[in-house]
């Protein structure tokens, strides 16, 4: 079995040194509050990866797709934008939107796809979205976002706004057709997007290794005349700073940025994918040694700005709040039978307003539970 | 291709148009009318479209408004979904309807269930106009007439204008629309017929089908270039004795359903014809209505005019078209039965 090596990351600067004191030339100029903000959403991230997945098991959710071992190239990434900026996600970053303020009660209804959820329950678990937020809409097809961010951000240019477009995929997304056409369209329009390639080493089986013959993925960019860099996504500082970084080279330059974010997926795919089927060695154990949040935890003790008392309070509130959640959220109603017609169009057309009368009136309006 | 009678007798003091200036006039003032409105594809700036009907645009608007793009369709459309996800209102040139598959991901799983998928959060108002159908000598990859694959996807308007005049007050409700419209345009039709077409703005509205010729014996239901043939059929047919009611359908979804049966109640016999293979093409759907609203009225089986279940073939297109020589006998045969 070939597998991607963790050599990779050689070259790479980190801004955690492994005794949790810091390199300053790779690390942001960061109060510790907010690193602490950073540590607490990657730590709310993984508590809510673990519980959905005992819930996934539990047979109570369809599905979760998680982030474990990824928290801090998402959070480092998605904490570094600025207010105004947007984020067109892949799959796995629903911490990026719990950062951005989105309700947790409001994430949970998604994964129970039940009458409160934003999208009303029409798509599978984990594939939320926010206007409000500013936070692009979830699709499974491998990197269709990628030329969606790139006609949003050049729209953004054309109408002189000064915002940012970040747009989130892995190293398989590499290879699909939008990720070409995205990174040559935002060249030649010099779209500001940052490309924010999270190289988890794994597409569901295939080791990046096998997904290119290239060196790295951040290389690609120069065929597209798109500046490039790789970071250490599991070092959230070094991320953070990289990002921090990139999206003040794209408003200058007023040209699109890649990074590739090194880290790696610490388990399946998704919660339908067991990873012991291709992944056998001690692979799993080696990237386990640079965790970003055991490493990020060792920087604010190093500071004095964490211990076990605020670990444990931390964990044990996000998993309170997360217990009303769920209770509320399991307990809320699917999504009333009349709006699987709505949204469709506009407004609803003779044939869907014909279809759902036959719905309303059709044998589930004697017994719901009807199967 | 001989301009059937109705459009000879049109109002004789305005100028006579043909398909291309008509859209071309669509375009402008949709662009005049509203700073949001981008237009965006191959070629479709500086040389004015392969077929001109973008000329002279971006000299008008300039290149931010005009935009020539490279060569990726996927990259068009999902740049178009960005562009009005943002709320521009993108109108999205892809250069032959053949070429239309690397986007068909981004239409179809994408433009397609934005609204949907996002609970309402994100429409994409957008139209992507692109040529339709044979007769120009364009072999498989210039003639297609792939409506049915996008009839078939939930969440896109299909609009297939025949003539210039409809085809300009259609784009301009397209454009308005607030889903996405895939807007085909016949290609053989493009310089084949003039007609009077106002210079100034007008709306002709989506969903509505028009009598082109009323009838009393039967029905032909027709689009796009095909609705020409479907004129000089009836015309000769009418020199037989049969008088056929001419439907031009103009809007294909959400079709007019009730117009389509106000006409089938009438003559009780009906014919589709369309560029596309018969299987599955869009005239096994409109049948299918026929039966369900109208199954009692029908004197005589329904009938298919259409291309045949091949590729379509360069040399032998004339033959492979269901052009009038095909549709008479199959009207003659729906009103004799």
């Amino acid at each position: 079995m070939r597998r991607p090596s963790i050599f990779l990351r050689e070259g790479i600067p980190t801004a955690i040194r492994p005794d949790g004191t810091l390199d300053r030339t790779h690390a942001p100029d960061i109060s510790t509050e907010r690193k602490r903000e950073l540590y607490v959403a990657m730590l709310r991230t993984r508590v809510i990866d673990g519980r959905l997945e005992r819930l996934q098991r539990q047979g109570r959710i369809g599905f979760h797709i998680g982030s474990l071992g990824e928290e801090a190239s998402i959070l480092g990434s998605a904490m570094a934008m600025g207010a105004q900026d947007w984020i067109f996600p892949c799959y796995r970053e629903f911490g990026a939107l719990l950062s951005r303020g989105f309700p947790l009660q409001s994430y949970v209804d998604n994964m129970f796809a039940n009458a409160n959820d934003i999208v009303k329950g029409r798509q599978m678990p984990d594939h939320y979205t926010s206007r409000a937020h500013r936070f692009g809409s979830v699709s499974s097809p491998i990197g269709t976002q990628i030329s969606q961010a790139v006609g949003f951000a050049w729209a953004a240019k054309l109408k002189r706004d000064p915002i940012t477009v970040a747009v989130y995929f892995g190293d398989g997304a590499t290879s699909s057709h939008d990720f070409h056409t995205g990174l040559n369209f935002a060249g030649v329009y010099g779209a500001p997007v940052l490309f924010l390639c999270r190289n988890n080493q794994w597409a569901i089986s295939l080791p990046s290794n096998e997904q290119t013959a290239s060196q790295n993925f951040a290389e690609k960019a120069s065929s597209y005349g798109v500046a490039a860099k790789r970071c250490d996504g599991n070092d959230v500082l070094a991320t953070y700073h990289t990002i921090t970084e990139a999206l003040g080279y794209i408003q200058r330059e007023k040209k699109p940025m890649m990074i590739e974010m090194l880290t790696y997926r610490m388990g399946g795919h998704s919660t339908s994918d067991d990873p012991r089927a291709y992944r056998v060695d001690d692979e799993v154990d080696r990237w386990a040694k640079t965790d970003p949040l055991v490493r990020m935890r060792r920087h604010l003790e190093h500071l004095g700005g964490w211990n076990e008392t605020d670990e444990s309070e931390a964990k044990q509130a996000v998993e309170q709040e997360l217990s009303q959640c769920i209770e509320r959220a399991e307990a809320a109603p699917p999504p009333e039978l009349d709006t699987m017609f709505d949204d469709v169009y506009q407004t609803r057309p003779p044939h869907l307003q014909q279809q759902a009368s036959q719905l309303i009136h059709g044998p589930r309006a004697v017994d719901p539970h009807l199967r | 291709m001989v301009p059937a009678p109705w459009i000879l007798t049109c109002v004789k003091t305005m100028p006579k148009k043909n398909l291309v200036t008509a859209l071309n006039e669509g375009l402008r003032s949709e662009l005049a009318e509203n700073p949001d409105v981008v237009v965006l594809g191959e070629d479709v700036g500086r040389v004015g479209g392969v077929f001109r009907v973008t000329a002279g645009l971006q000299e008008e608007f300039g290149s931010d408004r005009v935009i020539d793009t490279p060569l990726a369709e996927g990259g068009i459309i999902g740049a178009a979904i960005g562009m009005a996800m943002y709320g521009l209102r993108p109108i999205a040139e892809i250069q032959f309807s053949d070429f239309i598959f690397p986007a068909f991901d981004q239409i179809v799983s994408e433009a397609a269930k934005y609204r949907y998928r996002s609970g309402g959060e994100f429409p994409i108002p957008m139209v992507i106009r692109a040529p339709v159908g044979g007769g120009i000598r364009g072999g498989h990859y210039h003639s297609q007439s792939p409506e049915a694959l996008f009839i078939h996807t939930p969440g896109l308007k299909v609009v297939c204008p025949s003539n210039p005049y409809d085809a300009k007050g259609l784009l301009k409700s397209a454009v308005k629309d607030n889903d996405t419209v895939m807007f085909f345009e016949p290609k053989r039709v493009y310089r084949a017929v003039k007609m009077e077409v106002p210079d100034g703005p007008y709306e002709i509205p989506l969903s509505q089908a028009k009598v082109v010729r009323p009838g009393e014996d039967v029905t032909v239901i027709a689009w796009g270039a095909m609705l020409f043939e479907a004129l000089a059929a009836a015309e000769s047919a009418q020199q037989q004795g049969v008088s056929t009611e001419v439907l031009d359908l103009r809007t294909l979804w959400p079709v007019d359903v009730e117009s389509i049966m106000q006409s089938v109640r009438k003559t009780g016999r009906v014919v589709v014809v369309h560029e596309a293979p018969k299987t599955c093409g869009f005239g096994a759907e409109l049948l299918t209505l026929v039966s369900e609203h109208a199954f009692l009225h029908l004197q005589a089986p329904p009938k298919r005019v259409t291309g045949w279940d091949t590729p379509f073939p360069y040399r032998l297109e004339q033959e492979y078209l269901p052009l009038q020589h095909r549709i008479l006998p199959a009207l003659l045969e729906t009103a004799a039965y």
